[in-house]
């Protein structure tokens, strides 16, 4: 289960293949074949594979492999979701082949339909299953400058940190470059020149690490770099599709959080006041303004109050066909420009705001650690709740 | 023809180790791999790494424990480097940004793993592989005077006329073309065979190339026979369940309840190096106190879970995704399983074999610091070690040393191999049935419990696939990502792999370590205690015999 369905409390669809552990069954699987040297276009062929139902999807293209064509392509090794080789789409959803069950992809394919099995997204195919990550994933990787860079000599015994800080960098440590992430990106999609959800997940392993001496730094490049931190939509779908848990998009909100929290790094892409007008809006109401969104971000307070400031308006205006847009779609009327309802209990709302701001430091989640969702353990839990309110 | 003054073939911890440390003495160096850096083997290791860091330990307490778990087939001299150099290299690590576990006071923290006499293991939760691995490909990155040959396949190594090692020819994987490397050393990192083995807790890509390679260019192997058969293998499909598990206190119960190993082990318990537990599990199995699955009990629900979640994440998800299992709330079944070469590329403490120009480092080697039976977090820690060495040494010895010329015929003849094994029609088996006839016999015939006439019978079919494979057609007549072409080249080393360490294990008539004969069923000293070298020679190995080097410690009887 994806951390987004355990977040949203969604139960896994029951699994095909009914049939008694261990036994083989059959499965059609369709996968996408693409042979750069034939001078034609890709093609879809489907293969039968007979294995049992809680095997891999892997599991099932190796018996293709070995039984009908071993020259379908797919980059693979450990079968056990720790090199980052295999990472494919499947029912267009971005996964790893190795970690995904057969019987899984079967229910979400529907009875008695093919599984289906593409290369990843948003990177080039190079044959069948295996996509271009060079050119893609690894440029963005090397764009983070993916190296510790502590403040003078080390010491000459180990750095002396808090036990939290390296548990909580392991949780970006803990990716193994598999692009999964980078295929499901929507942003990407729309701007190929973003970061990314992995190479910014990387990006928080320095920055939260305090042996690194360039905190600011890297911060201020990744929040003033168009293509950097506050290119992110929100969409959800790294974190759905990680399979080591590794939430990228929380890296990239924390990245934000330490921007402007800890260095009030107000960058020309003006996410520091997107994401103070965001704090503010729910402080206000309790659930966001979405009409108010726009001159809020620009400005420090609202268009209406005329308080934009003057640096912002050119940005504002290129965004312009974005409200008009709203607006004609009818997303937007004018009377929720003016008027925006508060949450009925919105008074526990500015409570978690105090609670959290009399804390003397900010608390960061650890999903690391809460990789699960009974609650049954004071320590590691108790990170988790703390925040479950920021 | 790319030059370098060192050339690494394989990019785990001992190669990356080995390119970071001749690349800051300034040398150029190429690294080669089949894979990317990062998917190499070295990420599976989940438990950690060793070393006497604590004032309270010493490295000749390390020391000691590890030439007692290699059954003192160990040479203590290459064991007392590793375990001296083995907290500076931690140190060097930690500075290096890996993100090693802490004590509440931000200092180093550790845990207790098998077969040690005090808990000196260091890890990253159970990622430690992972995260030694990602942080050297950091400094790879970072480096840029370390050229990088991603995905690019090593077939064969070349010479020059006088002998020495002169380069090796390697297949862009990505295009097809075959290239003719020249390096005034070669390092081959290309670590363990564990394929040769089903199941195997070993990824697809261990197949035991450079171990073969070497073999081939008349380098002797060493100790191929001492085979790690893991206490705790998924059955079916051999996935690793940590040794770190244990190490945080889990049990053994075989399917009666019973905590099996106070028969066995009764002072170290779980915690016995690895051959004792495997043994101790098979017997178990065998003696009808097991599952009717074939397998025993692990239960890891008596670990704290807040300790699991904290630790050994990575096995929950292990249990979850590939045996259905919540390991937080009920025991998971496991087996012994193929697991790790101690044997391999017989090497000095520098990493150089017996070929002038070729070293080898990390699980493709035997410096032998494993012996009979390599201690849980002393592999990952021997990558490094050595792979530093040798690296080091590498540099030095090719400085002011002409670039050399290979003899010239070796590019052609690999050339027209891999062509002819492209265009043959298909005849015969599959390359899939033979490599798991072989995985078949090698796991039935050569793993916890062995004797001379099954070992005779397997080294039969492995002479037979020898031949089989040499007529083998294949599907792929492609040149980009010819992933078939390169199977049928893997296969042709495992095959060499599997004849050696069957040989290894004909020739051994005691019992020592990880080589359990029942019909020799005791160690003996008197006649064996000394390492079994094989050298290639026409249709069968040469077999012959070196001393093992003794600096401090007496054999002993072996107790846990
Ligand atoms: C599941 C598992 C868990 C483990 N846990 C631990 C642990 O907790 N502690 C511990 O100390 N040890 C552990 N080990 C053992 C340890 O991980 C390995 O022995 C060690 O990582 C081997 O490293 P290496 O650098 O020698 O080889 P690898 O990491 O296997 O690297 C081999 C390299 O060679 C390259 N290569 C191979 N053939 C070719 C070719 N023909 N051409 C080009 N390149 C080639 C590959 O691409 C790869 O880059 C574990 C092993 C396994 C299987
Ligand atoms: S949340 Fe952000 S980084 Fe993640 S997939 Fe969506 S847009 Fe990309
Ligand atoms: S963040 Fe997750 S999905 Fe993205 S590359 Fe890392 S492990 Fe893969
Ligand atoms: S095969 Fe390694 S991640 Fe899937």
């Amino acid at each position: 289960m994806s951390i987004l369905d355990k977040i949203l409390g969604r139960d896994e669809e029951p699994a095909d293949g009914d049939g008694p552990k261990n036994e083989a069954a059959g499965y059609t699987l369709k996968i996408r074949r693409y042979d750069p040297e034939s001078g034609e276009t890709a093609f879809w062929h489907e293969y039968d594979v007979d294995i049992a139902p809680e095997r891999s999807v892997l599991d099932g293209i190796l018996y293709a492999k070995d039984h009908e064509d071993a020259s379908i392509g797919i980059r693979c090794s450990c079968r056990a979701a720790i090199c980052g080789s295999c990472g494919v789409r499947i029912n267009g959803k971005s996964a790893l082949a190795c970690n995904t069950r057969i019987s899984d992809a079967q229910a979400k394919a529907g009875r008695g339909k093919p599984i289906v099995v593409e290369p990843m997204g948003n990177m080039p195919v190079l044959k069948d299953l295996i996509v271009d990550m060079d050119a893609v994933h690894w440029k963005k990787i090397q764009r983070v400058v993916p190296w510790l860079l502590p403040d003078g000599e080390p010491p000459e015994r180990e750095y002396i940190v808090p036990a939290e800080s390296m548990i909580d960098v392991t949780q970006s440590m803990a990716c193994i470059q598999c692009g999964v992430c980078v295929s499901a990106c929507l942003s990407l999609e729309v701007d190929p020149e973003f970061v990314g959800p992995a190479a910014l997940a990387k990006a928080y392993r320095f920055v939260g690490d305090p042996r690194d001496g360039q905190t600011e730094e890297r911060l201020r490049d990744l929040a003033e770099d168009p293509h950097g931190m506050y290119d992110c939509t929100h969409c959800f779908a790294c974190i759905e599709v990680c399979p080591k848990d590794v939430a990228p998009m929380d890296q990239i909100m924390r990245l934000r959080r330490r921007a402007t929290g800890d260095y009030e790094i107000k960058d020309k892409n003006n996410g520091y006041g997107h994401g103070k007008a965001f704090v503010d809006m729910i402080e206000n109401w309790g659930t966001l303004h979405e009409a108010q969104m726009l001159p809020r971000s620009f400005g420090d307070g609202s268009m209406i109050k005329g308080q934009t400031e003057p640096g912002a308006v050119k940005q504002l205006v290129e965004a312009l066909p974005t409200a008009i847009r709203g607006l004609k779609s009818g997303k937007v009327t004018p009377k929720a420009v003016l008027f925006h309802p508060k949450l009925p209990d919105q008074d526990n709302v500015r409570k978690i705001y105090k609670a959290i701001e009399s804390q003397g430091e900010r608390l960061e989640l650890n999903l690391y650690i809460v990789a699960d969702n009974s609650a049954d353990e004071e320590g590691a839990m108790a990170e988790g709740t703390k925040e479950g309110l920021a | 023809m790319p030059q370098h003054d060192v050339l690494v073939i394989g990019a785990g911890l001992a190669g990356q180790r080995a390119a970071l440390a001749a690349a800051e003495t300034g040398a150029s160096v190429g690294v080669i791999s089949k894979v990317h850096p990062v998917r190499s083997h070295s990420n599976a290791a989940a438990g950690g790494i060793n070393a006497a860091l604590d004032p309270e330990d010493s490295w000749e307490s390390h020391a000691f424990d590890t030439v007692k778990g290699s059954d003192y087939l160990g040479d203590q001299d290459a064991i007392e480097v590793m375990c001296r150099e083995a907290p500076d290299e931690v140190l060097r690590l930690e500075h290096l940004g890996v993100t090693f576990h802490r004590s509440d006071e931000g200092k180093l923290g550790t845990r207790a793993f098998g077969g040690a006499s005090a808990a000196r293991t260091y890890y990253v939760a159970d990622i430690t592989g992972q995260a030694l691995l990602h942080v050297l490909y950091e400094q790879l990155m970072k480096h840029d005077e370390v050229t990088r040959y991603e995905e690019w396949f090593t077939t064969a190594l070349a010479r020059d006329d006088s002998g020495r090692l002169a380069g090796a020819v390697t297949r862009n994987i990505r295009d097809g073309s075959l290239e003719l490397f020249t390096a005034k050393a070669v390092i081959l990192a290309t670590g363990g065979n564990g394929q040769i083995f089903n199941p195997t807790t070993n990824a697809l890509i261990c197949t035991g190339d450079g171990i073969a390679m070497a073999y081939r260019a008349g380098a002797p192997l060493m100790d191929m026979e001492m085979v790690q058969y893991h206490p705790t293998t998924l059955a079916g499909i051999g996935l690793l369940i940590t040794e770190g598990a244990r190490g945080e206190g889990a049990h053994l119960l075989n399917a009666e309840g019973e905590r099996f190993m106070e028969n066995y082990a009764p002072n170290k318990m779980e915690l016995a190096s690895r051959d004792v537990v495997s043994r101790a599990e098979q017997t178990e199995i065998n003696e009808g106190r097991g599952f009717p699955d074939g397998t025993v009990a692990l239960d890891i629900t008596v670990v704290p879970r807040h300790r699991i979640l904290q630790s050994l994440r990575e096995i929950v998800n292990v249990g979850r995704d590939f045996a259905g299992v919540d390991i937080t709330s009920e025991p998971i079944h496991i087996k012994p399983g193929n697991h790790y070469v101690m044997g391999g590329i017989k090497t000095d403490i520098d990493g150089q074999t017996d070929v002038p120009g070729l070293y080898a480092a990390g699980e493709c080697a035997c410096v032998s610091v494993h012996g009979g039976n390599r201690l849980g977090a002393n592999s990952l820690l021997d990558t490094l070690i050595f792979g530093r060495r040798s690296g080091v040494h590498a540099a030095q010895m090719g400085r002011g040393m002409a670039q050399p010329t290979p003899a010239g015929s070796e590019l052609a003849r690999e050339r027209e191999a891999i062509q002819s094994i492209i265009s043959r029609d298909r005849s015969g088996r599959r390359l899939s049935e033979i490599k798991a006839e072989m995985g078949k016999v090698m796991d039935e015939q050569v793993s916890v419990f062995r004797d001379e006439e099954r070992l005779r019978g397997a080294l039969e079919v492995v002479k037979r696939l020898q031949e089989e494979v040499k007529t083998v057609a294949v599907d792929d007549k492609g040149s980009v990502f010819n992933q078939d072409v390169l199977g049928a080249l893997e296969l042709q080393f495992m095959l060499d792999n599997a004849e050696c360490i069957v040989m290894g294990a004909i020739e051994r008539k005691e019992s020592r370590g990880a080589q359990f004969r029942t019909d020799f069923p005791e160690r003996n000293d008197d006649e064996w205690l000394k390492h079994i070298n094989l050298t290639a020679d026409g249709d069968i190995p040469a077999v012959s015999y070196s001393d093992v080097t003794m600096t401090q410690w007496e054999p002993e009887e072996r107790t846990y």
